[in-house]
């Protein structure tokens, strides 16, 4: 049994700025609960922009779109933000956290704004994650005093806060040394082997990709295997 | 919405670029600080040019006009009933200046819950001897007790007091124009040839300036029985009634009901002071004015300064946007910062405001028509403080939501490729 986290039905976008080029064609496929799956293909074949369409950020694509069998297509942006923060946890190339607030607060913010839980529990699960990531002693830092990958990580902390139904990730290892990829490689192998946590990953990265539990390769806005 | 946490990045958002912050603020510190003092200085004007004469005027004033009587004999006449009757060069009718039963018009005025007080009043024209010259003035015969209370006379005695004018017999209070014209000073005796023709000598007591120079140089006060002994009347004799009331804007309204009611002449001091109330409310609009002006420049300050911010603050907006924030919610965090920096600045600007108006008050500001006033004057007024808050808050408000819908627009997407 294993139900379908993600499921595209033949999205297609493009861009028409300066000549309307079709990015995507119909893409089609689906991501399984507990999977850890990667994306591969050539730079430009339109890894990025389908991923920033699954997470929910783009909505100007044609096509439908279901997140754990519920049509994200035509919600509006309030209610798509709020999917966002409660189910979909999203790590960038470049480790995006907020210069104004400590590590710790970086990780709670989204759990803040969720505000399932009461500050202290959120805090506590803040510190929870982080110490899973190894990052707790880091916990009251500002973010412009960690490296490359101490900022991956939080990423990835904050990421996990509210227990999303799936993980993205757009090359989270891209500007991480071997030493740091792998780190962060297992981290989240780890994340799905004990939580049966979904991730889904683009990378550019044969021997990270390779780890994974199933391949997706794109050529020229379409999915070849 | 969570408005905690939306506020706590508001915070800290404006923590990052504290100074530019402290700059926008201070623009609304200077607004609202120059506003304040503004009105309440220019308030402060209003009623020291009011208490120049307004306070000295009834709000209603009943006496008998010298006017041809209305009815004519040819209404009369049953002959012509029917027809329009033009008469020319009807002659007015002697009734006298004299109030009939004023006592008890007083009475009745007093049981009224609208009117704070009435001072009977007798006016008429004298002529003043000084040498072999007759100065033309005017003679009140007050109930001293009673002008006292409602129109603070002793705030323009300059010499002299008030309270001998009831026990002095033949006492009398000149303006200090006259008492200088004819040189004359507490102690002498003035000679007054009434309208009648008969001749009264006058002992001054006092020297009054109401700081109207039309005033000072005619008018005198001496009490109602000397006043009635000088024109050999009764006790009963008065020729006009004024009357104060407790709300000032009724004076129209009740001034026409007296009339009708004690079939006298009534007239409220709105219409007797029309140009007053022109001058104090352009002075208000000038106050206002400069203050919203100045506000309205310490929002385009505020305006720039969170577009600024906004441009820097593109990455947080998009991680905001990408963790859960929806454009709503960006917006609100913006017109937050707008707020706060209104807020903290237009506060400040109340303190500032406060303190520029206590200065004002204690710098010394003499002049001779104003016998009681030693500094500008300046009128504080928690109104105005409230008025001022808003004002800040409205304008920040207003300058904050422009960017703030901006922000709210930016697209994470764009952010996240562009880097
Ligand atoms: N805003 C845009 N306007 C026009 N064309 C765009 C825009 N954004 C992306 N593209 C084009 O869409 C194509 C796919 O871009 P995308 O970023 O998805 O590629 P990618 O597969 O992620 O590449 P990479 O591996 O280098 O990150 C590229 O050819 C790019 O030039
Ligand atoms: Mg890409």
């Amino acid at each position: 049994m294993s139900t379908k986290v993600i499921e595209t039905i033949a999205v297609s976008k493009e861009f028409s700025d300066p000549v309307t080029v079709k990015i995507l064609k119909e893409v089609s496929f689906d991501v399984h609960h507990g999977e850890f799956v990667s994306i591969m293909g050539k730079s430009g074949c339109g890894k990025s922009t389908l991923l920033y369409i699954l997470s929910t950020m783009d909505t100007d694509y044609e096509g439908k779109l279901y997140l754990n069998d519920e049509l994200l297509t035509g919600k509006n942006d309030k209610q798509l933000a709020k999917v966002r923060n409660e189910k979909i946890g999203f790590v960038f190339q470049f480790h995006y956290l907020l210069q104004e607030f400590s590590v710790l607060r970086n990780v709670m913010i989204p759990g803040l704004k969720l505000a399932k839980y009461s500050t202290e529990e959120i805090e506590h699960r803040a510190m929870e994650r982080l110490r899973m990531l190894g990052m707790q002693d880091h916990a009251n830092k500002k973010t412009n005093q960690l490296s490359g990958g101490q900022k991956q990580r939080v990423a990835i902390a904050r990421a996990l806060i509210n227990d999303p139904l799936i993980i993205m990730g757009d090359e989270p290892t891209g500007n991480l040394d071997k030493l740091n990829s792998d780190l962060v490689f297992d981290i989240l192998s780890e994340l799905t082997k004990e939580n049966k946590q979904t991730i889904l990953v683009v990378t550019h990265d044969p021997e990270f990709a390779a780890k994974t539990d199933r391949i997706i390769t794109m050529a020229d806005g379409k999915i070849i295997s | 919405m969570n408005i905690k946490l939306i506020l706590n990045v508001s915070i800290n958002l404006l923590r990052a670029r504290l100074k530019q912050s402290v700059v926008a603020g201070v623009g609304v510190t200077f607004g609202i600080t120059m506003f304040i003092t503004l009105v309440s200085f220019m308030n402060g004007l209003n009623q020291l040019l009011d208490g120049l004469i307004l306070n000295r005027t009834a709000h209603v004033r009943l006496y008998n006009e010298v006017k041809p009587n209305e009815t004519q004999p040819v209404n009369f006449s049953k002959a012509y009933a029917n027809h329009q009757n033009f008469i020319s060069s009807v002659k007015p009718k002697d009734s006298g200046k004299e109030i009939y039963d004023s006592k008890a018009i007083m009475k009745v005025l007093l049981s009224d819950e609208r009117v704070q007080g009435v001072a009977p009043k007798i006016n008429t024209q004298v002529f003043f001897n000084a040498g072999n010259i007759e100065l033309a003035g005017v003679i009140n015969g007050v109930d001293i007790a009673a002008e006292e209370k409602l129109f603070m006379f002793s705030d323009y005695v300059v010499e002299g007091d008030s309270r001998d004018l009831a026990t002095v017999s033949n006492s009398v209070f000149l303006g200090k124009g006259l008492a200088d014209k004819m040189l004359v000073n507490i102690g002498d005796v003035v000679n007054v040839t009434t309208a009648q023709g008969d001749f009264v000598s006058l002992k001054v007591v006092g020297v009054f300036q109401f700081g109207l120079a039309d005033l000072d140089n005619t008018q005198s006060y001496t009490s109602l029985s000397t006043a009635q002994k000088l024109f050999a009347k009764p006790t009963s004799y008065i020729t006009d009634i004024q009357v104060k009331l407790k709300d000032v804007m009724l004076a129209p309204a009740v001034a026409k009901e007296y009339a009708e009611i004690f079939q006298l002449d009534a007239i409220d001091i709105q219409t007797a002071n029309a140009q007053f109330e022109t001058g104090s409310t352009i002075r208000s609009i000038i106050s206002y004015a400069v203050g919203v002006t100045l506000l309205i420049v310490a929002g385009f300050g505020i305006y720039n300064i969170l577009n600024m911010m906004i441009y820097e603050k593109m990455d947080s907006i998009a991680i905001l946007k990408a963790t859960g924030f929806s454009g709503n919610d960006v917006k609100w965090i913006f017109v937050f910062i707008s707020v706060i920096i209104g807020v903290s600045g237009g506060t400040l600007g109340l303190i500032f405001g406060y303190l520029l108006s206590l200065l004002i008050d204690n710098i010394p500001f003499e002049t001779a028509s104003l016998p009681t006033i030693k500094t500008f004057p300046i009128y504080y007024n928690p109104v105005f403080y409230m008025i001022g808050l808003s004002f800040a808050l409205v304008t920040t408000y207003i300058a904050g939501l422009f960017p703030a819908k901006k922000a709210s627009k930016i697209d994470p997407v764009d952010i996240i490729r562009g880097k």
